[in-house]
């Protein structure tokens, strides 16, 4: 009995000491993620507009979300768009440009140091800029385009170009990515490069039998935080419609999301303006569940592909 | 190999967690407590008072009016905070607490419903009851509707917007037009008169339709047309009136004559800010713009090369005798509900937007129209001779405004929209898009009740 009592007090000891050491974690999981994540999925069963009491609406939101708001489908069109579409473009850009400047045997910290400051530039900033030299209109992108006899698009102003444009802007920006390729890539044993060259390997075998199984990991971490970011890209679609379209909300006008044709609405956009504009915080709450469920989605996929991926062990 | 946790732990980190999360949660469901006018105004008290305004002559002009209101209610002192944006204001009125707004103004009428009907804002009624002053006979009718919502009076006019037309009288004689158009028809014949093509864009445009030009929104438009957006039950009316029609009609046909959607777009996305200089009506580029009363100011401050007229703005061929109407909007003060001192902060907003001087004044200094019908009469406002088209459109009967609804401005949004798909040509069936637009605010109404 005694032996059962002290082991007993050993594991609840053992327990104790265990929860004090979680705490800071179970603190800040409970209050930053498991108190948002239930009182989120509470609001979108509830009829919420900020002022009065919520009073319970049962499924009204999410009928009314997904068959009924007429913004929602495009705005997830859009943002699977920017994953798939976006996310591939800025991986594979990412990599080529820290292939190149691995490289590169002169001015290398200029190179790194220009494809790495766009990085820097402020959002906001960035998609002003871009939308002024895409400028359809006056834009010296387009001025070259037509003095060399290429039709010029309508970049921002054109629901056709106006995602192309989003990326291009964003593959600009792609200085993170490149940063963490560069390392990754120069973390590769040289040895596995001199042991396939002896075997006769060629230039693509040598990437695709040496170099992309040692990247592998780094190239799963950027697809995952990609998809993530573009699940919440918000600012720059959002900067890019409003200077596009030239509405600026005022006295009795009110801003159309996603300018033009709703090709740069994305779905925090839609949690912003149902709840934030509309005072509709049980539909804004259905947005943000399906965004979250989506994510969960594609980072569980991925995961799930990355035993085949990685095959360099990790 | 990571050990497995022990039983305890996980159930213990389970309890934690979801008592945390409960508890937070049910915090979070309390509404806000009912506050009442039972202050005493004729107490030492201190307001905190947000508006919009942000220019630093603006900033000067409140600060001004506000001096006024102290020296006449020497007890009530007023602390003025600037630059408050609406979604600032929206956050302090659910929020309350001792630093939000006794007294609120915004630039935008868009929300008054959803305030008035959700108890965010104080019910003026009985105030205005209380004080012995009859709204209807103090304001123009149409900033007597925007403020108020199924009875609910939760905002009061504080100065107003009226939009009209601006056009280049230089050009006007070049082109041989004597006089501004006074219908839709003669419009578009005198925007056609004055387009001047350079190869594939503009050397100079008579008008610039798309809605995207900035003031040229559907409801800017179909103010001209009276319309109704509402019936007696609140469905929406706009599929069943025909001055919706109408007035998608005739901005789509300016659209088509003046070289079509693409070639209209691309040539607005190059021109100036609505807010700068280089604004194509101060450089010339486009004829004749559809804008409010603070326009002439900022376009005389341009020193454009050309004489500056301005007349109302058209109206449809057979109702020639409205001519002179305009769409009115406005700035607005409100009472927030989290305010303990209703009373006092009453006796701010009724200064502030029924005493005639006190508007004459702010008026004079912010260069908008006046809110109340003897302030608009007043001779003390000082002003610029061609400024009075914009007050005899705020004092006409027939002006007219976008009615308050219980979701705001949402129903603007969706007609806007189906403006955007017309226009475009993705919609090419104006009485299904209305109709399906109609059956869209109906919904989204429904959804917000």
């Amino acid at each position: 009995m005694a032996t059962t009592h002290t082991l007993r007090a050993k594991h609840r000891r053992s327990a104790l000491r265990t929860l004090a050491f979680l705490s800071p974690w179970l603190i800040g999981f409970a209050v930053f993620f498991a108190y948002p994540m239930i009182s989120t999925v509470y609001f979108s069963f509830m009829h919420y507009d900020g002022f009065r009491p919520p009073t319970w609406s049962g499924t009204k939101n999410w009928t009314y979300v997904f068959a009924h708001y007429p913004f929602f489908w495009p705005a997830l069109r859009n943002t699977l768009w920017l994953v798939v579409i976006m996310v591939t473009l800025r991986v594979l850009f990412g990599l080529g440009i820290g292939m190149l400047i691995t490289k590169i045997k002169t001015a290398t910290g200029v190179f790194r140091t220009l494809f790495y400051l766009p990085y820097l530039a402020p959002p906001v900033a960035a998609t002003m800029a871009f939308a002024f030299l895409l400028n359809p209109g006056t834009g010296p992108v387009n001025s070259l385009l037509e003095s060399v006899g290429i039709p010029a698009p309508g970049w921002f102003n054109d629901p056709d170009w106006s995602k192309p444009a989003l990326t291009l802007m964003f593959l600009w920006g792609v200085g993170d990515l490149m940063v963490i390729f560069m390392a990754a890539l120069l973390d590769v044993p040289k040895e596995q490069y001199e042991a396939a060259e002896l075997d006769g390997a060629s230039a693509w075998q040598r990437f695709r039998f040496v170099t992309l199984p040692n990247i592998s990991p780094i190239i799963m971490f950027a697809v995952v935080t990609g998809v993530i970011a573009a699940m919440q890209c918000y600012t720059q679609p959002l900067v890019a419609g409003k200077v596009a379209s030239g509405v600026i909300q005022g006295a009795g006008t009110m801003f159309e999301p996603g300018y033009p044709e709703h090709s740069t609405l994305t779905l925090p956009q839609l949690v912003y303006n149902l709840g934030f504009q509309r005072f509709d915080y049980g539909s804004a709450c259905v947005v943000a569940l399906v965004l979250f469920a989506l994510s969960m989605a594609f980072t569980a996929l991925l995961m799930r592909r990355r035993g085949g991926l990685i095959q360099a062990g990790d | 190999m990571p050990t497995r946790i022990p039983e305890v732990v996980r159930k213990a980190a389970f309890a934690l967690t979801a008592s945390t999360a409960l508890l937070l949660s049910t915090t979070a469901c309390t509404g806000q407590s009912a506050t009442d006018a039972s202050d005493d105004a004729s107490k030492e008290t201190t307001l905190t008072f947000w508006h919009a305004w942000s220019a630093p002559s603006e900033v000067k002009a409140v600060q001004a009016l506000v001096a006024g209101f102290e020296k006449t209610h020497p007890n009530i002192h007023v602390k003025v905070v600037g630059n408050m944006t609406d979604d600032k204001i929206d956050q302090a009125l659910r929020a309350g607490g001792s630093t939000a707004p006794d007294v609120i103004s915004s630039f935008t009428t868009n929300n008054v419903g959803t305030f008035c009907s959700s108890g965010a804002l104080v019910d003026l009624n009985p105030f205005f009851e209380k004080a012995n002053i009859d709204p209807q006979t103090t304001f123009p009718k149409a900033m007597n509707q925007y403020t108020q919502f199924e009875g609910d009076r939760c905002a009061v006019p504080l100065l107003g917007d009226a939009y009209g037309l601006y056009y280049n009288r230089t050009a006007f004689e070049k082109a041989g037009i004597t006089a501004p158009p006074k219908t839709w028809s003669e419009f578009e014949a005198d925007a056609k008169k004055l387009t001047i093509t350079q190869g594939a864009t503009y050397k100079q445009l008579g008008f610039m339709p798309d809605y995207h030009g900035w003031e040229t929104t559907t409801e800017h438009y179909m103010g001209q047309f009276g319309p109704t957006y509402f019936d007696a039950s609140g469905k929406s009316t706009i599929a069943t009136d025909p001055a919706v029609a109408a007035a998608f009609t005739t901005q789509k046909k300016l659209v088509d004559e003046l070289g079509g959607f693409r070639k209209l777009e691309t040539f607005r996305a190059g021109l100036g800010d609505e807010w700068g200089p280089k604004h194509p009506f101060h450089t010339g580029q486009v004829a004749m713009q559809l804008d409010g009363e603070w326009r002439l100011g900022m376009a005389l401050e341009a020193e454009p090369a050309f004489e500056i007229g301005v007349a109302p703005l058209p109206v449809p061929d057979d109702q020639a005798d409205r001519y002179g109407r305009g769409y009115i909007t406005g700035t607005i003060a409100s009472i927030a509900a989290t305010s303990r001192k209703q009373n006092a902060a009453w006796e701010l907003v009724k200064y502030m937007t029924t005493d005639t001087d006190a508007v004459v004044a702010f008026s004079n200094a912010i260069h908008n129209v006046p809110s109340t019908l003897a302030a608009l009469k007043s001779p003390d406002l000082k002003y610029d001779p061609r400024f009075k088209t914009f007050l005899d459109i705020a004092a006409n009967p027939n002006s007219t405004t976008a009615p308050a609804s219980v979701n705001g401005g949402v129903y603007l949004t969706t007609v806007q929209q189906l403006g955007y798909d017309y226009e475009s040509g993705k919609v090419t069936d104006l009485a299904a898009g209305l109709k399906k637009a109609a059956a869209q605010i109906d919904t989204d109404i429904a959804q917000a009740k």
